[in-house]
């Protein structure tokens, strides 16, 4: 507990230096990972990240310590070869995305692996601090590496922001914007440049194999609360600093424990949480939303029954005939027997089942919005009448009451419908 | 340059090994599946670890039951995301690869002192320490190199799979919906199949580790499908390269010094670059018109 105390009230100046680091740097790289999501390029991220290995230990090798600048642009120089190789490998060649990205990503790693191999056996002492970049050590991250992870998170941050309207033209419709003359190759070419810098400064804490997750992740899990490019954006951001902040604090708490992989687990759970119970997208609220309309149709293919019974003459609905009238299905039936009981909208009477007023209403307006959609289609786009009834058994569980409004009016409030029956309203006798 | 019975025995565990990656991965490359081998290696991650912790050796049965329970259910997550949570198709690999590999990194941090397995040798193996890894029988006996026995068993394993189901493989990679209309179970033969590579990373990590069994999976399928169309002569041509870039590779690594898995690995990424130099540009009057160049697009 005290170590959570000293840890969040940032007495510590470093610590302090370090979380802002990371919520600067899970902000710009789920920025862009946003946008390369919302691209459907989100492996490329994955290829980049594991492309820097190399250029990693190229820049160690030429500095012979760990020096920011030499490993972030060998880093950079290196994303930026696997990016060209991707481009020009798909443009050459018949293999698929995926067998292109995967190639790329493993023979990148392969060299860095050599590489890494050469200068654990050159015996140089700096070589421990090479090993953090594989699962990443926010901890690790000294005062001056800071403001050039730092600076280059929040030139990423700000070029977003400000070319927001170029680059969401370039993932949405970048042949729109090429007609329009945007200059769309370099604005591409700007944002590869965006991505390979976000992977450059995210693989000190977060590490070459799992920098991927940050690009990705924050994205999906955000899409699913929103529509809205802008909110996207910040939700994706919060979530990445979020985990980026949790993860620094384990590694903290834990000195060797390495921090990428809590970040990831972090932001997984996060996207987890988004996938099953966000509102309106979620696995859950789908789920509910389905079987509401499932309850419904019944419902009203039930109201439908009963009054196109009375339509044809009948007096008395005894419950074991609706029963069969849905067969095998007889508990649901029941189950929304009751529910229409409860409702108000049936009574029943020693085994008969009757209408209310309120069911009576509301049976009518069932059977005349399929009614009037059969006329509309028979009418509008010339369907024949023996061809309507499918489209209207679907449509009368959602049309609304202004549609509702604006079809009568257009059909000037119709008497029949095709099959020469009548279109009930409300004051009609039934 | 030294050829003694080590040198065969590393060459030969690595040949098969590259052999048996690449006789699955021209299937998974054909089913545009490349990224979803990629995502199993990772992911069988947890898995190896927690049958280390429950069997207390990397030999036990354990390990390879775990990796291949988390193999396919790397696959069965990928495919709900996908299906059930309609998270796009990229993302869904990315979300399960990551999420799988992190919890296997946290654990082997967290059993470090229970478990002799560490980070390193997860990511890329050693071959080199392959001849001084006996298999020893109870009454003491030294039977040769353990990891042989491992890849000349998973060799086996894969070629027969392939050569059973090669109609069926054939068929549901090049098209699906035929093969489901003519009463193949598709959906199984896929998980048959992602459990095979399941099990040869499994069997395979501690030679080449995690991540470089994804290239030996990828690469030499890719560069043989640059040169040829045919899937009989892809084959055989993949387990050609798979055997050239062992021997390239082992001496290569002897001359710098470094991972002979690694060097595999760039001998392999040299050719499939040369060959996409060589064989990868289309003449323009094959099609009539010229593809336009896009510059860093891809």
């Amino acid at each position: 507990m005290s170590d959570f105390v000293y840890f969040f009230t940032f007495q510590d100046a470093s610590i302090a230096f370090v979380v802002i680091g990371i919520t600067l740097l899970g902000i710009g790289s789920a920025y862009v990972g946003t946008y390369s999501f919302l691209d459907k390029k989100a492996l490329l991220g994955d290829a980049i990240s594991h492309a820097v290995l190399p250029g990693i230990c190229l820049g160690f090798m030429l500095a012979g310590e760990k020096n920011p600048i030499y490993i972030v642009t060998g880093a950079f120089l290196s994303g930026a070869l696997a990016t060209f190789l991707t481009s020009w490998l798909k443009s050459k060649t018949r293999l698929s995305d995926d067998a292109i990205i995967a190639s790329i990503l493993s023979i990148f790693f392969g060299f860095g692996v050599v590489l890494l191999t050469v200068i654990q056996k050159s015996g140089n002492p700096e070589m421990a601090g090479l090993n953090q970049f594989i699962f990443g050590n926010a901890i690790a991250i000294l005062e001056e590496d800071l403001y050039i992870y730092g600076g280059l998170a929040i030139l990423i941050i700000l070029t977003l922001t400000a070319f927001r309207k170029e680059f969401s033209m370039l993932v949405f419709n970048a042949d729109f914007g090429k007609s329009i003359g945007y200059p769309m190759g370099a604005i591409r070419l700007i944002f590869n440049v965006l991505m390979i810098l976000a992977v450059v400064i995210g693989i000190q804490a977060i590490g070459v194999v799992l920098m991927a997750a940050l690009l990705i992740t924050p994205g999906a899990a955000a899409r699913f609360w929103t529509d809205k490019l802008g909110k996207l954006l910040l939700i994706a951001g919060a979530f990445s600093a979020v985990s980026g902040i949790i993860g620094t604090y384990v590694s903290f708490i834990i000195p060797q424990m390495p921090t990428g992989p809590w970040v990831v687990v972090c932001l997984s759970l996060l996207a987890l949480i988004s996938f099953l119970f966000a509102p309106k997208k979620g696995v859950l609220s789908r789920f509910i939303a389905r079987r509401y309309y499932l309850k419904k149709t019944h419902q009203d293919h039930l109201l439908k029954l009963i009054y196109h019974g009375i339509e044809s003459g009948k007096s008395s609905f005894p419950i074991e005939e609706i029963y069969q009238s849905f067969p095998y299905r007889k508990r649901e039936t029941k189950h929304t027997i009751d529910e229409l009981i409860k409702t108000n909208l049936l009574t029943i009477n020693q085994g008969f089942i009757d209408f209310t007023s309120k069911g009576k209403s509301e049976a009518k307006r069932i059977v005349r919005l399929h009614r009037l959609w059969e006329l509309y289609l028979n009418e509008y786009m010339n369907i024949a009448p023996d061809h309507v009834h499918d489209s209207a058994e679907k449509l009368e569980h959602i049309l609304t009451p202004e549609l509702e409004a604006l079809l009568e009016n257009r059909l000037n409030y119709p008497k029949l419908d095709p099959h020469q029956e009548n279109i009930p309203r409300d004051n009609d006798e039934l | 340059m030294s050829f003694d019975q080590n040198a065969f025995l590393i060459i030969f565990t690595a040949s098969l090994i590259s052999i048996s990656c690449g006789l699955l991965g021209v299937f998974m490359m054909l089913r545009k599946m490349s990224m979803t081998g990629d995502a199993i290696s990772h992911a069988v991650l947890p898995g190896i670890v927690i049958g280390f912790f429950v069997s207390g050796s990397q030999r036990g049965l354990e390990v390879i039951i775990g990796a291949g329970i988390l193999g396919i259910l790397a696959t069965l997550l990928i495919d709900w995301l996908k299906n059930k949570a309609k998270v796009q198709l990229d993302a869904s690999i990315g979300i399960t690869f990551t999420l799988l590999f992190a919890i296997g990194i946290i654990l082997i941090n967290m059993l470090a002192y229970k478990v002799d397995l560490d980070q390193e040798c997860v990511l890329y193996g050693e071959i080199a320490y392959l001849p001084i890894d006996l298999w020893i029988t109870d009454a003491g006996f030294s039977m040769g190199p353990r990891i042989t026995y491992l890849a000349v068993l998973n060799l086996v394993l894969v070629g027969t799979f392939i050569f059973l189901l090669y109609k069926e493989l054939k068929l549901t990679s090049f098209d699906e919906n035929f093969g489901l209309v003519v009463g193949l179970p598709a959906g199984a033969i896929n998980l048959a199949l992602m459990s095979m590579v399941s099990y040869t990373t499994v069997s395979s990590f501690e030679a080449v580790g995690a991540i470089l069994v994804v290239a030996l999976l990828v690469v030499p399928p890719a560069t043989a499908f640059l040169w040829t169309k045919k899937l009989t002569s892809l084959i055989k041509l993949t387990c050609g390269l798979g055997i050239f870039i062992a021997v390239t590779g082992y001496y290569a690594a002897y001359l710098v010094d470094s991972s002979i898995a690694g060097m595999m690995v760039a001998v392999a990424g040299v050719i499939f670059l040369g060959s996409a130099a060589i064989k990868g540009i289309k003449p323009n009057w094959a099609f009539g018109t010229s593809t336009p160049s896009k510059p860093l697009e891809v």
